[in-house]
């Protein structure tokens, strides 16, 4: 994929819970993937960025990660580090794979 | 076993207290992260990729029955149900939230407990020999060193901010079960020609991203300069040892960058220095703390049901033979009970298998627990009459997995399904390892060998001193696995070698199968190990196996 077909999604872990969560199109903070905001080009990514990482009481450590659009142009993890953080550990069946689809952040 | 005296127990209760108030100021606000987060390092706490992660000291991985039901209930009511324990003989709770920590903390204060220098660039949980006090082999309890050491490094003001982590490993054996020549420090107990006990002080060595193997800095060290000569090493170390580079800020670097001769005498120097500040009390603790270790009273047991199912159950026979190692007394056994079940995680041990334990420790075992840094957990005094009980009940536990030394008892570092730092999964690895050869019905006919598998380079898996070492690192978002060959753990200790390129998740296992069935080929008779046929062939005819010409051009 070229430079300029990359795709973006703002990530960062919960304060308290310490799971991942993702900016999503309304500036707030969801627990799943799928509803993450995907940028496209990385100097909006980049600025969106900065104005998340200022709500440090919230999350820890916010960064960029690369995404692909899937179904129904839905954000998807292009590494499997982020893969592993959308879905949960492959040795047991804890994490996001567990947990409710509606906890909200 | 050494228990906590008032100042003990009022150090711990007030470093928890101090915690909460950090936790509630993190939470309302009033700290930022970057405020906060040496803080909670101090006390043990990692942010990983799902969750917090909580590593709890479990100095010289000794335990007892009280301590490992807390450590089950905390798994029970503040975790997933499980506890993780690790090649530093420490326990990780994967999923604790983080306003949940200091009432965590608490419990373990409870029962003498802590995380505290579990994390940080200080002197970390000193690690020892889990056939402390039972092996045959042994000179004296390297436990009475490691807790006189502990008490001399815990909240020690001069090295707080060391340049990095330190690491130190004791050995009261010749035979090195601690794999002291993987630590900045590593000390073995010996006994010189005049029956004096002491030391021989080996400094430098450390696995990562530059893996080293120590080297001897002091080849007889009286007993009671102890304290002064390793306040010598860390004051130099502390002075000299770089800061402007993480990577190059271990004292193994350190030596590299100055020579062993220079070291060892700046070191001396600063002995002399040290020695004048000790006024004899770290004498009078070390006599306070030996009382402490001093052994129990073993008592023999009638073991009629032992020698029948001896003879009559080959699995319990089996089991017998390759989990226990002979005890020091000829009616005890020392039972090494396995966490690496075909399939499962390395390391796990859930609440209620915990409880077991506990269970079994109190009732047949001088309420004595060991942690091993192979990752397994050990019942140092066993009566022999006692054992068919204990493999029942362990049976009803699945805790009878008998693999001890063998292929599928890995060591497995977290790897990416948990770590931040992780390039790569290292328990999927494992699993997939396991479940094949226990497929081929092949462990036992290749025995003795050590598979070693780490996430990344930083080397918690200790894959550089495996017979087989496993390197999981991240080609362009895509997990690869290098091999290394010819690693030794033991006192004969040796760095191994990278045998070729890399291989997918895929590849991985049918190259492990091809290079285990090589050494079958190889090998001269079946009692020579692995790691034998590998000294005295090198490495060559293995990477053949591993990279045979179909398979490349395959590729």
């Amino acid at each position: 994929m070229s430079r300029r077909e990359q795709f973006w999604v703002i990530t960062s872990n919960h304060l308290i819970e310490g799971d991942a969560i993702w900016l999503n199109n309304s500036g707030d903070w969801t627990r799943k993937l799928g509803e993450a905001k995907l940028f496209d080009d990385r100097d909006s990514a980049e600025t969106a960025l900065m104005t998340a990482d200022k709500e440090r009481h919230i999350h820890v450590g916010a960064y960029l990660a690369a995404a692909r659009p899937g179904r129904d142009q839905k954000p998807e993890p292009q590494h499997v580090r982020e893969q592993i953080r959308t879905t949960g550990p492959s040795n047991y069946f804890h994490g996001k794979q567990a947990t409710a689809s509606d906890v909200s952040v | 076993m050494y228990q906590y005296n008032d100042f003990d127990q009022a150090f711990v209760r007030g470093r928890v207290k101090e915690f909460r108030g950090q936790v509630e100021r993190r939470l309302s606000g009033a700290l930022t992260e970057e405020e906060f987060k040496p803080l909670r390092l101090k006390n043990g706490l990692y942010l990983q990729l799902h969750a917090y992660m909580l590593r709890v000291a479990i100095p010289y991985g000794t335990l007892d029955s009280r301590q490992m039901r807390r450590l089950a209930d905390i798994a029970e009511r503040w975790d997933k149900g499980y506890g993780h324990f690790t090649t530093r003989q420490n326990v990780q709770f994967n999923w604790p939230r983080l306003a949940d920590v200091p009432d965590i903390l608490d419990a373990l204060a409870d029962v003498s407990m802590h995380a505290i220098q579990t994390s940080g660039n200080c002197i970390r949980n000193v690690t020892a020999d889990h056939f402390a006090a039972a092996a045959d082999d042994e000179i004296e309890d390297p436990r009475q060193t490691a807790e006189l050491l502990r008490q001399w490094s815990t909240d020690h003001p001069e090295f707080q901010y060391l340049p990095r982590k330190f690491k130190i490993a004791v050995t009261g054996s010749q035979n090195d079960r601690a794999v002291t020549r993987a630590h900045d420090i590593g000390i073995r107990a010996l006994q010189d020609s005049d029956g004096r006990h002491g030391y021989e002080i080996l400094i430098g060595g450390g696995l990562g991203r530059t893996p080293m193997l120590g080297q001897v800095v002091r080849s007889f060290l009286p007993k009671e300069h102890l304290l002064p000569y390793i306040e010598a090493i860390l004051r130099v170390y502390n002075l000299y040892g770089r800061r402007d580079n993480k990577y190059k800020a271990r004292i193994k670097i350190l030596l590299h960058e100055t020579g062993l001769t220079l070291l060892q005498n700046q070191i001396e120097t600063e002995f002399q220095a040290c020695q004048s500040r000790f006024s004899g009390i770290d004498s009078e603790l070390r006599q306070h703390i030996e009382q402490a270790f001093a052994p129990p009273s073993f008592v023999a047991v009638p073991h009629d049901q032992f020698d029948i199912r001896m003879t009559g159950d080959s699995a319990f026979s089996e089991w017998f033979k390759t989990n226990t190692a002979k005890h020091r007394d000829n009616h005890h056994a020392i039972l090494t009970i396995s966490l690496k079940p075909v399939g499962g995680t390395p390391g796990d041990a859930t609440s209620s298998q915990m409880r077991v334990i506990a269970d079994l420790a109190e009732q047949f075992g001088y309420n004595e627990i060991r942690i091993s840094h192979e990752q397994n957990i050990i019942l140092p005094h066993l009566p022999l009459g006692h054992l068919p009980q204990v493999y029942d009940r362990l049976r009803d536990a699945q805790l009878e997995t008998a693999n001890v030394g063998l292929l599928s008892d890995i060591i497995a570092c977290p790897g990416m399904d948990y770590c931040a730092l992780a390039t790569a999964r290292s328990i999927p690895v494992a699993q997939e390892i396991s479940q094949r050869f226990d497929t081929l019905r092949l462990e036992r006919k290749i025995g003795p060998i050590k598979i070693k598998i780490s996430g990344c380079i930083n080397a918690c898996g200790h894959h550089h001193v495996g017979d087989i070492g496993i390197l999981g690192l991240d080609r362009a978002g895509v997990e690869n696995y290098q091999i290394t060959l010819g690693g030794d753990a033991s006192e004969k200790a040796r760095i191994g070698k990278r045998a070729g390129p890399g291989f997918s998740f895929d590849d991985l296992i049918p190259a492990l199968e091809r290079l285990l069935e090589a050494y079958l080929e190889l090998r001269l008779m079946p009692e020579e190990t692995f790691g034998d046929c590998h000294r005295r062939l090198g490495s060559e005819p293995f990477q053949r196996a591993l990279y045979p010409a179909d398979v490349q051009q395959a590729a």
